[in-house]
């Protein structure tokens, strides 16, 4: 290396200085903490315990964790299923209308998502449209939509869709569709073209949105807490309620290194799998 | 494959899943009665209202010095860490690259309670400062894999044949590379800016009663009530990052689509 070229390398310094100081410390702070005991007025004191870790096996937290990663599974499975259908459709269309189609699924994508929630609450609410549409057809009393388990799936749904898509769209944008030609001209049926050709070819793209609807899924706290009220609790919700509610900040770092290794297992199992195939 | 109207039809309806909620949220927006969906008649009053609210409009000054800052600091930061990168596929670099991927790996949850505890542990008033270290933080990586995607692109014998006639490493790079490479730096500040002004999860974590930002004002107004100021809030949010993304895309995507 040249004495120029290393004064160059020198430039990355700053931002990486910067990442190990703001990334690096919080995330051992969070390991530090998990092992230390909760404060009389909330807070840290720094005497070793395993207490928070201990905790962690309380039926009740296991309960809500193992109905997160029910939530972020099916979340997940209908994400495939409706984004499957779009990204294909895109793949297919014309150059010019591929780009305004990336363009239109990344809009919702990049609005606020307490905007794209707010939207829902309003449509599901007791004197939203959708009540009084229903309630005009119908008549009776309007129907209880907001705050149940299913508005936080349509609204899990909602919000992850485009990390499913895009993803899939990217894979199967670049398939050779000759391929699938090839079969049908061999006497496959459309059917079987789809499921022997075109699903395996796209297995890289559905892979990536999955894992990526499932972590993001299994990250969310907001969106159980707005639309479901206070009667669907996510792990996400469990961790806000510990450091901001109970200020138990020792039992909250342990819930979020839970979650990490939880979302860790996944990833794992994930990479296997595709190792496999 | 013969293209099927099914497939399409399939395709607009998922667009129209994805759309019609924020069209219903603009269009309630303009609704003059308070209550529920009965149509009142049109009004501006709801946006007027917004402009009086001394809580919205100091969490929207918030969240705009934030996003300025933390921008401008990763647009730096991430420009100059992918020039020095360089091309090559070594260790190394490939070691340096781990660094701006974590963070866009690690569910976000977990940098805000990261981020608290960072910030909880230091006593004391630090103003807007934590959540400008935070906002970075979460920008920097977004900035980098932007530009060092347009960068792999630019040709490096541009900058050599710039050194072959007279030029100074710094002024090939000044002259030559960095023009190339604006398109991509504005695209990763636009961007960068967005995800500040969007980041809910870390904001609430980090701010407190005197540093709202704008995500943070309209989850404390969404808990309290469904009222039409907050569909005004709302629009008036998704239009600036409509703007701000469609921008960005331009500037990214409009020069390859130029070379094609």
């Amino acid at each position: 290396m040249s004495v120029e070229e290393s004064h160059h390398r020198r430039l990355g310094w700053p931002a990486l200085a910067w990442l190990s100081a703001f990334l690096g410390v919080p995330m051992a702070l969070i390991a530090a903490v998990s092992l230390a005991t909760k404060g009389p007025y909330g807070g840290v004191e720094w005497a070793f315990s395993l207490g928070a870790y201990g905790r962690l096996f309380d039926g009740l937290y296991i309960g809500v964790f193992s109905r997160s990663l029910a939530l972020a599974g099916l979340n997940t499975l209908l994400c495939a299923v409706l984004g499957f259908p779009i990204a294909y459709w895109m793949a297919r269309s014309s150059k010019r209308m591929q780009g305004a189609l990336v363009l239109a699924v990344l809009i919702p994508f990049w609005t606020n998502v307490l905007v794209r929630l707010y939207a829902w609450m309003f449509i599901l609410g007791r004197s939203g449209p959708l009540n009084s549409g229903l309630v005009s057809l119908h008549g009776g009393e309007p129907a209880e939509l907001l705050f149940t388990r299913g508005a936080v799936v349509l609204g899990l749904v909602y919000e992850h869709l485009p990390f499913m898509i895009l993803p899939l769209y990217a894979t199967l944008e670049k398939l050779d569709w000759a391929l699938v030609d090839a079969a049908q001209d061999l006497y496959a049926t459309p059917r079987q073209a789809f499921f022997k050709i075109t699903l395996p070819l796209a297995r890289p793209g559905l892979t990536a949105g999955a894992i990526l609807v499932f972590v993001w899924t299994l990250g969310d706290f907001v969106t159980p807490d707005i639309l479901g009220g206070s009667k669907v609790v996510m792990a996400g919700n469990l961790i806000h309620q510990q450091y901001l509610v109970l200020r138990d900040w020792p039992f909250g770092s342990a819930l979020s290194l839970g979650l990490m290794a939880v979302v860790g297992a996944g990833l794992f199992a994930a990479k296997r799998q595709e190792a496999a195939a | 494959m013969r293209r099927s109207p099914w497939l399409s039809a399939a395709g607009w309806a998922t667009l129209a899943f994805l759309y019609l909620p924020l069209f219903v949220l603009v269009a309630f927006s303009f609704n003059a009665s308070k209550y529920g969906s009965a149509w009142g008649g049109f009004t501006l009053s709801w946006y007027a209202k917004l402009f009086s609210d001394n809580k919205i409009l100091a969490s929207t000054w918030n969240s705009a010095v934030v996003a300025g800052i933390s921008s401008a600091l990763s647009v730096v930061m991430g420009t100059l860490a992918v020039v020095a990168r360089g091309r090559g596929e070594e260790a190394g670099g490939r070691w340096q690259d781990a660094f701006f991927y974590v963070p866009l790996l690690v569910p976000e949850l977990m940098l805000a309670v990261g981020f608290l505890l960072f910030f909880g542990l230091i006593k004391g008033d630090l103003g807007l400062l934590p959540l400008v270290i935070s906002h970075t933080t979460l920008t920097v990586p977004l900035v980098w894999l932007i530009v060092k995607a347009r960068f792999e692109k630019i040709d490096p014998r541009l900058e050599d044949a710039a050194v072959d006639l007279g030029a100074t490493r710094w002024q090939a790079f000044l002259k030559v590379t960095l023009p190339l490479l604006m398109p991509a730096v504005v695209a990763g500040g636009l961007m960068a800016f967005v995800t500040s002004l969007d980041s809910f999860l870390i904001s609430f974590f980090v701010s407190g009663p005197s540093t709202t930002t704008l995500p943070v004002q309209i989850y404390s107004m969404l808990k309290f009530s469904i009222s039409p100021e907050v569909n005004a809030l709302s629009t008036l949010f998704f239009l600036a990052s409509f703007a701000l993304v469609v921008t960005a895309w331009l500037l990214q995507g409009g020069e390859d689509a130029a070379l094609h």
